[in-house]
């Protein structure tokens, strides 16, 4: 039965294996060299390898009871794909002395070069008036450039940027939470950091959304034009910092008032840090401008509302941004 | 059977003689040779991975909410675009492995593109005939940044608004034509229209991978017309080169290479979780989150945006240069400048406009080499202050202390690593001529 098995095994993995041709009469292009047969059988068993982990793979993708079915299709895929290339690296070490050489070539081709040229200039010899050629070509070329150029102008409202300035918040204007509900001025906490966005308006624009915090009155140090901008010492400023447009999501309050920097907004992306106190006033980070303020009263009913538009531009600078003030909008 | 296939080519082609060159081409061998070759593996994951997400993706910004497989954000207002994504990571099968490793690939694309070109750098590869080459390739990573940012962009969940929140800003600081250069790509102030997503996708999908494609045919293009660069050998000189050609001796090799960066990107696309986007949430104007960190290669600009002082240019009330122009704009366009001019600057100082085809060893091009690592370290300070924020979580140094002292180190560690790195070349230069020296001697008291 042994030497039948054995028989059988030479039959199968003999047949087609051709011994290395010696002595052909050709140059070998290929150097010669005595195969190494464990490492064909390295190789074999790594493509197997490979065949089982690609075969898991639409196993996987087709039984949906596998749980972490993302992390197994991620191991198979993967897995096949690393032992396709330990599979390559044995076969690299059964050609790793493969090596040759080659001349580089020449720095420049002098010769070719200077008919190119001449090509060039004798064609400019069958024209008389070049410079007027150029000259009218050139005109054409740049003319047309900027006709192509200019259906562009239709992304965008390039030369108008008044809108720049325009905020959704007027006098009168209430001022209501996340949920749409009005923000009485009551509710307003100490040491609480709240949003707020304008009633009955678009939310998704950089003029909509505050923050709005309640301070001692006393702490205030607010410019004498602003004075009654923060009834009962509760403060309204633009929730886009000035510096890149990011949402201002941070409120830093004393715990130990004693020691610790007083009360600040600061933004998450660059940590611009701005004074509510001083009227917004940058205190650290890259910020350049700033925090617009917006005048607040509060209604008979106890709800906050708008008593006109920010102290300055919304959002991120610009060139000449200080130009104009705040404008209200839609 | 490879006889008939080669005759049925060749007499409709005429390629035999292309095929027998291109089959015994030469590819010096070094480790290092092989990073620009992990990019472009990469890069053929990116593309097929990326076309499979479009097949599913969404671009638009109209609103819905949200009715799928994630709970956490049932009933939530958000963009189609973000619904798409999250529908991707959750309901479409194998979809999250393939997002997962189309970000992956993403980052060890741009990663292998750095350092790839640390080592054309530092060997001075960039010197004739492969300058071109070289100029190519930074276009390429300057490309590569952009469309990654627009791939994370296009997305619309939180980080994505945040950063290009930060983008329009950036722009928008552009002294003089900012605002218009603004309202022009965004078509309204920010977040602009809605029309703005599908600009994003068509340059994510269309023409940035084109424009990729193209000058990355080019450089390979370049790279076998002039061959590749080698170090010093018996053999290998300034005129001839010497290794494994295409086909056997490196083709194995390559494809084992090729193989290894497929199957790492799909182990870390199915094991390690990247942009948890549903984590982050949709964006609105009004929301942030805290520790947001983009992908590493943004790194350095947010790095740079952090480290500014607190000051726009001004002449009177007129703003003239707002300050994210410094960090976001200044800085990368500074970086890419002296990138764009080395090969220039340094022809202009030592003299030297020779072929090169054999590659300096660091050492032996000792102010280039520390000139290199002073300007690199300055750029790697940058890119760790971005992470100011992080490094306060893990090692509780206070956020503003240290601002301040990377404000300072950016300026004074990279001349320390200036004369470090010129003190290190000088020694292992001088050490190696002891050695040949005793040698010498060597030789001659036993002859």
């Amino acid at each position: 039965m042994k030497r039948w098995l054995g028989a059988l095994a030479v039959l199968v993995l003999g047949r087609g294996r051709r011994k290395p041709r010696l002595g052909d009469e050709r140059e070998r292009i290929v150097q010669l060299r005595f195969p190494d047969r464990r490492a064909e059988g390295f190789v074999a068993f790594a493509f197997i390898a490979a065949a089982v982990c690609a075969i898991a793979f639409p196993v996987i993708y087709a039984v949906d009871s596998i749980p972490a079915q993302t992390q197994f299709l991620g191991l198979s895929l993967g897995l096949a794909f690393l032992f396709l290339a330990v599979a390559c690296v044995g076969l690299a070490k059964g050609v790793i002395d493969d090596e040759t050489e080659e001349e580089y070539k020449p720095p420049s081709n002098p010769e070719e070069q200077e008919e190119v040229e001449q090509i060039f200039a004798e064609t400019g010899e069958r024209f008389t008036r070049r410079k007027l050629l150029w000259t009218a070509g050139g005109t054409a070329g740049v003319a047309l450039g900027a006709a192509l150029v200019t259906p562009a102008l239709s992304l965008g409202p390039v030369f108008h940027t008044g809108s720049l300035y325009t905020t959704p918040w007027r006098r009168g204007r209430r001022l209501v939470d996340e949920v749409g509900r009005v923000l009485r001025a009551d509710e307003i906490e100490q040491g609480v950091m709240y949003t707020a966005f304008p009633e009955h308006a678009d939310r998704e624009q950089m003029g909509a959304p505050l923050v709005v915090v309640r301070l001692k009155p006393e702490q205030l140090r607010l410019p004498a034009e602003r004075k009654g901008w923060a009834p009962e010492g509760i403060l309204a400023y633009s929730k886009i910092c000035t510096h890149a447009g990011c949402a201002i999501s941070l409120y830093r309050k004393p715990t130990f008032a004693v020691v610790e920097p007083h009360e600040a907004f600061v933004c998450p992306c660059h940590y611009s840090t701005f004074d509510p106190a001083k009227a917004g006033k940058v205190i650290f980070g890259p910020a350049g401008r700033d925090l617009p303020q917006l005048p607040l009263q509060i209604a008979r009913g106890g709800e906050l509302r708008a008593a006109g538009n920010f102290s300055g531009p919304v959002g991120p600078s610009w060139w000449g941004v200080r130009l104009h003030k705040a404008r209200s909008g839609p | 059977m490879i006889r008939g296939i080669v005759r049925f080519v060749d007499e409709r082609s005429g390629a035999a003689p292309f095929i027998k060159k291109t089959l015994r081409y030469v590819f010096p061998d070094h480790w290092s040779f092989l990073l620009g070759e992990v990019a472009l593996y990469s890069f053929v994951v990116l593309v097929m991975t990326g076309i499979y997400l479009t097949f599913f993706f969404k671009p638009s910004l109209t609103q819905v909410h949200y009715h799928g497989q994630y709970l956490p954000l049932e009933g939530r207002s958000m963009s189609e675009a973000y619904q798409s994504a999250v529908d991707i990571s959750f309901r479409v099968k194998a979809g999250l492995l393939i997002r997962q490793t189309h970000h992956w690939a993403a980052d060890v694309f741009v990663a292998a593109i750095v350092v790839h070109m640390l080592r054309i750098f530092f060997t001075g590869a960039f010197r004739k005939p492969r300058d071109l080459t070289y100029f190519i390739g930074l276009t390429m990573l300057g490309v590569a940044l952009l469309e990654g940012y627009l791939g994370y962009s296009m997305v619309d969940d939180l980080l994505s608004g945040m950063g290009l929140a930060i983008g329009y800003s950036v722009l928008m600081s552009i002294p003089f034509v900012g605002a218009n250069l603004a309202q022009l790509v965004w078509g309204d102030p920010y977040p602009g229209k809605h029309e703005f997503e599908s600009r994003m996708y068509s340059m994510h999908v269309l023409v940035l991978p084109i424009l990729i494609g193209t000058l990355l045919a080019l450089h390979l293009a370049l790279v076998a017309a002039r061959h590749h660069t080698q170090f010093r050998g018996r053999r290998a000189t300034e005129r001839q080169v010497v290794g494994a050609p295409t086909f056997p001796g490196y083709a194995p090799r390559s494809l084992g290479l090729l193989f290894s960066v497929f199957g790492i990107l799909f182990l870390l696309g199915g094991l390690v979780q990247i942009n948890p986007i549903w984590q982050w949430g949709p964006y609105h104007v009004a929301d942030a989150t805290n520790g947001a960190q983009p992908d590493w290669y943004l790194g350095w600009l947010i790095g740079a945006l952090r480290l500014m002082p607190n000051f726009d240019v001004t002449i009177g009330n007129y703003t003239l240069v707002p300050n994210p122009f410094w960090g976001g704009a200044g800085f990368p366009l500074f970086v890419f400048f002296v990138l764009y001019t080395w090969p220039w600057l340094e022809r202009r100082v030592t003299g030297d406009r020779a072929f090169h085809n054999l590659l300096d060893r660091p050492r032996d091009a000792p102010w280039r080499t520390a000139i290199g690592v002073a300007f690199f370290t300055w750029v790697f300070i940058v890119f760790v202050a971005g992470s100011a924020d992080r490094l306060f979580v893990f090692f509780g140094i206070s956020y503003s202390v240290q601002i301040w002292i990377m404000r300072v180190a950016i300026w004074v560690v990279p001349v320390i690593a200036l004369a470090l790195t010129k003190r290190v070349c000088d020694e292992l230069v001088r050490g190696e001529q002891v050695e040949v020296r005793r040698k010498a001697a060597e030789a001659e008291a036993l002859a």
